[in-house]
């Protein structure tokens, strides 16, 4: 089922959680809401789910406008960052909720509610665990307990609010990527809200990064890594070399680097940031052209396959960082002190009216 | 609870020597604490069932069978027995809503749910007078219809419902508050109608916390004396409570019924605290638990 928020807005109090958002997520996909905390991602996902109700705008699914509906008739799965779970039901029941709570006429039976969690016990991988209490549990297979819960309703759309959040580095790689398979199994329009970019680029279909309470940027993983929209997706997204300078009709200077930059040809002079990031700076050891500029290697953090290195310009005296391979950084057989240029080889140019 | 935060500061206090007091300090402290206990809990409850039996068993019983005590006995009961569940009903739906809704007023309803506790029982009973009495505000629209509040049953169950208020829902709130309303929401979502999360979800998790205020609830609505003798009228036989009967006996020189009246509220007093014990050690694990 696909979900289209249209234009919401929502404040609590004073402090306006979304600005006229608009987000489109087509059936079947797997989409993250990436941002900063207080950038109303959580609050986005609780107004799908109806846990909220917006101020202005809608909620439409599968073209159906469902703002007004109560959460009980939306047919959503989700999952609390803090699980939520019935404490004083055992694994088994907590699953079993949300069946046993229907009314009479369409109420399963016993024996098929009793199939039916079995073999969502089964698909969490929690065999054996019916009778244990959440406080049995350990966070990674709370976790999975709230999972099998919210997916026992059939739900078209399961949302999931910081699913891997309170669980060590290790368990949340291992179960980012058994969401991920389950998510290809199932094919359910999913919604998950994460502030680690990490985790949103390598499990989604689509990322949605969110700030202050608008969307900056919506895309695959690569489209927002690679050609970022905004300086915020840029900033949030991985490490970034800041340049600052003036750009004035498609030309961009920055301290002695000057970059061509067409798409800004109609900006009379202003003044901008240019934005590389580590791996698209070319290290040199001659003058190729005005790109390039002079800068002197300060550190060498050459553990593990990628090589750090950090550099101080020698026009502006700020600091950069630029990453290469063990083999380029083997080549260039680069020495502390030393002086070299540095040529961004891809780059982006904002006109400075962001305050970052 | 308060009581669990106690004992595992304790519990750590013993395990890491270095922070504990001199043995002798610890044992003087102990004493003192014993001692006081001794002499203002102990000696008292002990010198009550003494003085109900000076005359022997026979004459404890008698005292207890006499018509007006077991009128006394009887009406405690009743009221006690419809004050504790309205203020279970009030104190369940005031602490929900406090709780789980964020709405103008909210500070306002606790500070008034607090009223009682800060207000001298005897003023509590007086109000009724002046709201229902025969010079009050509606004294003269009760006697045309012939209904009698004050110097009437009514009247003492009204008291002791205001005075016990407080009980169940103080003992509420700050537990639905530190549950939040994660399991609330979880169980709407999961098409749970507001009936069924309540039973399901919200009762169960505050079970315990509501038995331990009935307990307390249930003492104090049979043990109260100042606002119930405020608006009793003193009847025998008809509007007297276990205290206030006991007063009468004791004023009577009759000490001996008067304490055998009163020993009834020191073993309730005795079951109450075992009561109260237990409950609190079964939050303690429900809370171990989680």
């Amino acid at each position: 089922m696909s979900i289209e928020v249209r234009n919401i807005t929502k404040s609590f109090g004073g402090f306006t959680a979304l600005k006229d958002v608009s987000v489109n997520i087509p059936t079947g996909e797997l989409i993250a809401l990436l941002g900063p905390s207080g950038c109303g991602k959580t609050s986005l996902l609780r107004i799908i789910a109806g846990l909220e109700t917006p101020d202005q705008g809608s909620i439409h699914f599968h073209g159906a406008d469902t703002t007004g509906r109560d959460v009980r008739e939306r047919k959503v799965g989700f999952v609390f960052q803090h699980y939520a779970l019935f404490k004083h039901m055992t694994v088994f029941d907590n699953i079993a909720f949300g069946l046993q709570v229907r009314p009479r006429k369409t109420r399963p039976s016993k024996n098929i509610i009793a199939d039916k969690v079995h073999e969502l016990i089964r698909l969490v991988q929690l065999e054996g665990m019916a009778d244990r209490y959440p406080s049995q549990l350990s966070g990674g297979q709370r976790q999975r307990v709230a999972l099998a819960r919210a997916l026992a309703v059939e739900p078209q759309v399961l949302l999931l609010d910081e699913p891997f959040g309170a669980l060590d580095a290790r368990v949340r790689q291992e179960l980012r990527r058994w969401l991920r398979r389950l998510h290809d199994e199932l094919h359910i329009t999913s919604v998950f809200v994460t502030h680690d970019q990490e985790e949103a680029l390598e499990v989604a279909d689509r990322v949605v990064i969110m700030n202050a309470g608008q969307v900056e940027q919506a895309g695959t993983p690569e489209d927002v890594y690679d050609h970022p929209a905004t300086p915020f997706v840029y900033n949030f997204l991985g490490n970034v070399n800041l340049f600052h300078g003036r750009v004035d009709q498609g030309q961009a200077k920055m301290g002695a680097m000057e970059l061509s930059t067409p798409e800004l040809a109609a900006v009379p002079d202003r003044p901008a940031v240019g934005y590389v990031r580590p791996h698209d700076l070319e290290l040199e050891r001659t003058y190729s052209d005005s790109s390039s500029v002079e800068a002197a290697v300060r550190h060498i953090h050459a553990v593990g396959p990628i090589v750090r290195i950090e550099l101080e310009r020698g026009d502006t005296f700020e600091t950069m960082e630029a990453e290469l391979t063990k083999d380029a950084y083997q080549k260039l057989a680069l020495l502390v002190g030393e002086r070299i240029f540095v040529r961004p080889r891809k780059y982006r140019v904002f006109v400075d009216d962001y305050q970052i | 609870m308060n009581v669990a935060g106690v004992l595992t500061t304790k519990k750590e206090l013993s395990s890491r020597n270095e922070l504990t007091e001199p043995l002798l300090v610890r044992w003087l402290l102990i004493a003192a604490a014993l001692v006081f206990l001794g002499l203002f809990l102990l000696v008292p409850l002990a010198a009550v069932f003494s003085q109900a039996l000076e005359k022997g068993f026979e004459a404890y019983l008698a005292a207890l069978k006499e018509p007006d005590a077991l009128a006394a006995i009887r009406l405690t009961l009743i009221t006690a027995a419809i004050s504790v569940p309205l203020n279970l009903i009030f104190g369940v739906v005031s602490a929900w809503s406090i709780a789980k809704f964020d709405f103008p007023g909210r500070s306002f309803l606790i500070t008034l749910i607090d009223l009682p506790f800060s207000v001298s029982p005897v003023i509590s009973g007086l109000i009724y007078v002046l709201l229902f009495g025969l010079q009050g505000w509606l004294g003269p629209w009760l006697q045309a219809h012939d209904i009698k509040i004050i110097f009437a049953v009514p009247g003492i169950i009204l008291a002791t419902i205001f005075v016990t208020f407080p009980f169940v829902a103080r003992e509420l709130i700050p537990l639905m508050e530190s549950q939040g309303k994660d399991e609330e929401e979880a169980a709407r979502v999961l098409g749970a109608s507001g009936l069924q999360t309540f039973w399901r979800v919200t009762l169960p998790n505050i079970r315990w916390g509501i038995l331990y205020g009935v307990i307390l609830c249930n003492a104090r609505a049979m043990g109260e004396f100042g606002a119930v003798s405020v608006v009793s009228g003193h009847v025998r036989g008809s509007t007297n409570t276990i205290p206030l009967h006991v007063e009468i006996l004791y004023n009577e020189y009759n000490y001996v019924a008067a304490f055998a009246v009163a020993s009834l509220l020191g073993m309730l007093a005795i079951v109450t605290l075992v009561a109260k014990s237990f409950v609190e050690w079964r939050i303690r694990t429900v809370k171990g638990e989680e």
